[in-house]
Order: structure tokens, then sequence, then C-alpha cells
């Protein structure tokens, strides 16, 4: 089995509605079995080339077309098999209930004999190390091993050419070098071509002998072997949002102060979540003992599936202790009880804000402009102090231009942006983050860590889940380490 | 385990293709629908009961899955006997609802339909994989595989709506608007849930895509679903339930035709 090499010309994409192409004026020659990184500011159309590479675009009512794009001198739409697509969001591609059957899936519709088929779920799963029985329940993989079903039943399909859109985005550290070599061995031992579109150049640079950078308002910025592009047009890359690694975010020295007072604190704490339909609840993460004072940053590390996002919701007030001490300080607490789970919904506002890990789930309104209303109204606040607040934000976030957007329309930076602004609408003195950064370009990833500086400067607590360690570098104090997987869930 | 992978004790009713369970189901609901007497339904329930013991559920299952087909028959009796068209003579009055032997013989007949359409029904589904129910839709029955195929997709989408459901409360609560209003919350969490399940469903829809679903060429299948001879006899069996159960109310003289 060889690569099949990749013709555009002239190629552009217009979504349907949209005035201005996603993408346009590509020309691009990838010969067979070449292995390229396809890199670019956020919007600058990397996802959209990918879906015309793998023929998901669409028909004339999708969008329209400018140019050609040839697989093998053939088109994508015709390329079905020869094909294969890795989407962000791995929850949101598995088709099956079981992990065998959801690897076949791919197969049986492109006519596959049965034997072969189950020769080829064997060699995927066995290929990106997924070592589970084939009748294991897709619903109870972690993180890492849900990434790696969608790998296994890409490759299963024996693809010639393979597209991966940012495949190891939320995966910790060690899933994301497995995942990177499980595709470093494969593309080398099947000569596929492979095109990786990824914000993290450090982890594929190596895999990746060749960079194609988009340009966000049509045709190619630069193209030619890693290092060469890497080394050229760094400094410039960098501007644009893109992580190369000789030109990190530019970051502020920071003078290391005093923590002011205490204003929560966790003594031999449980946390866990009750699953649907079920009385107890599953335990993620225990014996946590720990304190949150103000002024000073806090993230919690570990693992996919430590708990780490169960512990943040405990903290925040959402999620019940399962057992042991989490009780808010005086100062916190400002005369309700100390246990933050009873707090009323208001209570919590003004005391601990959470931003999501999915701005999408904590979008409540139509407009970008109403969306930060929300806080500050259910305070009761003044319409000239709600307008205040509100104004302020927008400016202090880049969201001015997009006050009457809605906020489900916003690119990804721009939704994490919002949510944060969200938050900060009611001034909580505490503030905890589930994975912030996560998908971010470098641009918004510097403003994020200057924001959460300057809130603890003027005497926040943050907390912060992450995977991100120049964000932990950059920003925390304290930092709560939890161990391996106390049991899946999901 | 999980609704979309059941732990299905292996048991007779287990091995059977769910196609053949259900078209023996169907056999006698049909015919069960054409007439509304006590003796075909008496008939049909009581074999089809023997044969519940072959399904391999154990008694606490049995009672727990099939606990609301019992809590609803009654129902259905009570509101026909109190509420149904009277005939013969009346038996009591309770304000301006009157019963009377034919009310009170309707609503007894429609308890045990409902009891006889609802038991073995519920059974068979608690012995049946979604998965091997999907295979054989589209391999035995030939019902179109993308019909099929997509719902199966979209039914393994659910246990995601229940957590995007859970964080969407979550994150109200945490911006200060869960303490009043929890209708217009529950509307409103509804439309965003529904906005989140279009996206992730066109999401699931653009990678099957990608993998070939609903392409032109002809899909192979992992995994066989035959019609065998167990098969044939648990439709036979079906309809002979359905055959006893007319024969006996015919000679009964109860058989009613409901379109006759």
């Amino acid at each position: 089995m060889t690569g099949a090499h990749v013709h555009a010309s002239g190629w552009g994409w217009t979504h349907a509605g949209r005035t201005r192409p996603a993408v346009s004026g590509i020309d691009l020659w990838i010969d067979a079995g070449e292995r390229v990184l396809l890199l670019g500011a956020s919007g600058a159309g990397k996802s959209t080339l990918l879906h015309g590479l793998a023929g998901v675009l669409g028909g004339d009512e999708e969008g329209e077309q400018t140019g050609t794009l040839r697989i093998d001198a053939r088109s994508p739409v015709d390329s079905r098999g020869t094909v294969g697509l890795v989407l962000q969001d791995p929850d949101s591609q598995i088709v099956m209930a079981r992990v065998g059957d959801d690897v076949a899936f791919a197969c049986e519709n492109l006519g596959v004999p049965r034997d072969e088929i189950w020769r080829r779920v064997h060699w995927a799963l066995d290929a990106v190390g997924l070592d589970v029985p084939l009748d294991h329940p897709t619903s109870q993989l972690s993180g890492g091993q849900v990434q790696r079903l969608v790998l296994a039943g890409i490759l299963a399909m024996r693809p010639r050419l393979l597209l991966l859109d940012e495949p190891t985005a939320n995966l910790d550290p060690e899933g994301v070098r497995d995942v990177r070599d499980v595709v470093d061995h494969v593309a080398r031992e099947t000569g596929m071509t492979l095109i990786i579109v990824e914000h993290r150049v450090a982890v594929w640079q190596d895999v990746a002998s060749r960079v194609v950078v988009l340009e966000p308002g049509g045709g190619i910025l630069a193209d030619g072997p890693s290092r060469e592009v890497l080394a050229s047009e760094g400094a410039r890359l960098a501007e644009r949002g893109i992580w190369v690694p000789e030109h990190p975010p530019e970051l502020p020295d920071r003078t290391p102060r005093e923590p002011g007072e205490p204003l929560m604190h966790a003594d031999g704490l449980v946390v866990g979540r009750t699953p649907f339909a079920q009385k107890e609840p599953v335990i993620a993460a225990s014996d946590l003992s720990f304190e949150l004072r103000a002024g000073s940053t806090t993230t919690v590390l570990g693992p996919n599936g430590a708990g780490k996002s169960t512990l943040a919701l405990t903290i925040a007030g959402l999620l019940r202790p399962v057992a042991g001490t989490l009780e808010a300080a005086p100062p916190l607490a400002a005369g309700v009880v100390p246990q933050p789970h009873r707090w009323k919904s208001r209570e919590l506002l003004t005391r601990i804000g959470t931003v999501f890990q999915h701005p999408e789930h904590q979008f409540l309104t139509g407009t970008v402009r109403a969306e930060l209303a929300v806080g500050p109204r259910a305070l009761r606040l003044t319409d000239e102090e709600v307008t205040a607040r509100v104004d302020a934000l927008l400016e202090r976030l880049r969201l001015g231009h997009l006050a009457d957007a809605n906020p489900f329309t916003l690119s990804g930076g721009e939704k994490r942006r919002l949510s944060v602004a969200t938050v900060l609408a009611s001034r909580p003195r505490m503030l905890v983050l589930d994975e912030p950064t996560f998908g971010q370009d470098a641009r918004t990833w510097r403003e994020l860590v200057l924001l959460l500086r300057g809130l603890a400067d003027n005497g926040a607590s943050i907390v912060a889940v992450t995977h991100d360690e120049p964000f932990v570098d950059a920003l925390a104090e304290n930092v709560i380490r939890l161990g391996s997987p106390q049991g899946v869930l999901r | 385990m999980s609704a979309m992978t059941p732990q299905i004790a292996p048991s007779a009713a287990a091995r059977v293709n769910p196609v053949a369970k259900l078209g023996a189901a169907l056999v006698i609901s049909v015919t069960l629908l054409l007439s509304v007497d006590i003796v075909s339904a008496s008939v049909a329930l009581v074999l089809t009961l023997a044969l519940v013991a072959f399904a391999g559920l154990r008694a606490r299952s049995f009672w727990i899955r099939t606990a609301p087909v019992w809590f609803a028959a009654p129902f259905a009796a009570i509101t026909t006997i109190l509420y149904g068209e009277d005939s013969g003579a009346q038996v009591a009055q309770l304000g301006i609802a009157t019963i009377s032997e034919g009310s009170l013989l309707l609503g007894v007949a429609i308890m045990l339909r409902v009891l006889a359409i609802g038991i073995p029904g519920v059974v068979l589904m608690a012995t049946t994989d979604p998965t091997e129910l999907a295979d054989g839709l589209s391999q035995v029955a030939r019902l179109p595989a993308r019909f099929v195929l997509g719902g199966l997709a979209g039914m393994r989408m659910i246990g995601l709506f229940i957590d995007d459901w859970r964080a969407m409360a979550r994150a109200r609560r945490a911006r200060g608007v869960a303490d009043t209003g929890a209708i217009r919350r529950f509307a409103s969490q509804a439309f965003a849930l529904l906005v989140l399940a279009i996206r992730r469903g066109s999401k699931l829809a653009t990678a099957m895509e990608a993998k070939g679903f609903g392409a032109a060429s002809t899909r192979t299948w992992a995994r066989e679903s035959t019609f065998g001879w167990p098969e044939t006899l648990l439709v036979g069996i079906g309809v002979v339930i359905a055959g006893a159960a007319v024969v006996s109310a015919v000679i009964a003289g109860t058989w009613s035709f409901v379109l006759g």
C-alpha cells in the first residue's frame, strides 16, 4: 500500500449564507507518503480544507466551491475509503455501542468481506494500543481510549490519506505522546500520506516533514520543510497565534507575593458523581486536603480520569462532597453557611464563579451583550450598573464588535473569552476554571494568563484544572496533583 | 452496562434473532386487537406467560421491568368500566359514571389485552441487544441500513445528552439563575439541549459520512444475522398462540370482530 497524492488548484470554499470564503486560493501539491503539518491562525480555514479533502463539505446547498481539489486525480467525493478523517471531539464520532463493532463500521460501509473486517479490527486496535475486549461498551472508555478508538476505526479503512484535526486536544501529556507515536508508527508502516491540523507545533514537528501555513485572508503563507519554515517564519507565525516552540508567548516577569487570607479549606475530602439512575456516587478522588487563599492561584493536575473536573465542580459548589469537609472561611461565606453546595444559586454568584470546560453548556441567551448581563441582573443591580459592567467587559475582552452576535456562532477563542467574561461580570471572590486554555491559540492563551494574573493580584483566588504545562508555569503558586484514575467515569 | 449494551442472561430467548421475536409479538398483538373479549385475551395471556419462563429473566428483573404494565392495565380497566359505553344491566351509579355489565366485561377484557400485549413485549425487549436488533432489521427484514443504523447511532447519543443536561443544570446554578422560575428554566434548558443535540448530530453524521456510510457501494456486515429453524419455530409459536386465542373465543361465542 502506498499513500495518495493531493493536488489543490485555486481551491476555495464559501459556506452557504456567508459572504467571505472560509478558505480560498489554495494551490498545493502533496506527494504520496508525505507528512504535512497544516498550520494557521484561528479562522484560517484549516478544518474546512480537511473537510474538503475528506469529501464531507456537502453539495451546492452547503456552500460554493472554487477551483479544484484532487486526490490521486479523483474528486474527494469519489475517493471514499481512500481518505480517513479524524475530527475534533472524539465523543461525537463513535457510532456503535461496542468497541469491535465501532471499528468495523467503516469497513462494513466500504463493502469489505466479513473475515477481512475482523482481521482489520484486530490489527487496528493493536496498532493504536487499545487493549480492551471487542465487546467492551464504547460508553465506558477514558478520554485517551476514546481518541484511540476513533483512530482505530479510521485506520481499519486502510486509508491512503489520513487527515487528523487536532487529534490530541484534551488529552493529558502522556496521552498526547502516545497518540502521536501511534500515528507516527502507523504512517511509517503503511506509507500513507498524512495531514495534521494542530495548534501545538512542538508535539508534531518531528512527525511531519513539511509545514504548510494557511493565510486567514486566503492562500498559503508559508510552505516548506518543517525546520526551515519554523526557523524563518517562526516569529511571524507566533504573532498570528500559532504555537511555535522557539517563540512562546511573551509574558512579563512576575514578582512573587504573599498569599492573602484563607478563603476555603478541605480536609479528607472525597469527591464523586452519581451516575444516571443510580443511587451510590462513584468516587472520583479521595483523601484531599488543601487550602485556597485570596490572591493565589492553584492548579489541579493529573491524568485523564483522575477526578480533576469532579473536584473543580465540588469546589465550585455545584456537586455535593461524598465525604470529608469542604468549607468556606468567613471572608468568602460572608454571612451564609460555610458549605458551598448548600448556597443558593444567587449566593454563589458573588462568591465563586465557574468557567465550564465546554462554553456551550453555560450560554443562556441570544446575544453576547445579554449573556454578559445575566449575572449582574440576577444580582438585581441597577440598569446603569449592569450597562457599565457589560461595556467594560466587552472592551476588556475584545468582544465589542460581537456585542450583538449569538454566542453559539462565535469561534473557539471568542467563546472562551466570553465564558470568562460572563463570570467576571458578577465579580466573584473565587474563580474555578475547567481546562480554560484547551484548544486556544497562543494569542488567546496569553490574554487569559494576563487576565487571571491581574485578578489574582486584585485578591481573587483562582483554581484551574489543566493539562497545560506552560499555563501552570505561568500562573500557579500551588498545585493539587491527583493520582491515577480511580475507575473511569464518563 | 447500559441501555445500549445490556447484559443479557444466556437463554433460549436471548439466542433467537430479535426479528423473530418482534414478528411473534406482532402476530399476537395484531390478533388481539381484532376483537375485544375476555376469552381470547385470557388464552393469549396464559400461553405467552408460559413462554416468558424461557426468557431467562430473573424474578426480580421480571417484576421491575414489567411493573409499568401491571400498573397501567388496571387503570385502563377502571377508565373503561366507569366511562365506557354502557350495555346490559346497570350494576352501580357513581356520580355521572355508570357501571353496567357490558362496561364491566369490556374493562376486564381491555385489562387482559394490555397485559397480554405488554408483558411479552417488555420481556422480549429485555432479552434483546439493540445492535443485534438493528442487524436483524437490516439483514433479515431488509429495512434500509441508512435508516436502521442512523437510528442506532442516534440512540447511542442519549448517554451524551444526559451528561449535557446535567452540565447545563450546573451551569445555570453557577450563573445565578437557578433559584426561581423552575418551569421557564426547564423550557430554556430543553431548548439549549436541542441546539446542542443538533450540533452533535450533525458532527456524528459527518463522521459517519467520512467513514463511507451511505456510499453507493454495497454494504457488508461484520455480524451475521440469520433466520433459521429456532426463529421459524418462535414465529410459528406466535401464530399458534394467536390461533388458539381466536378459536377458543369463537367456540365460546365471545369473539366480536371490531371491524365487523
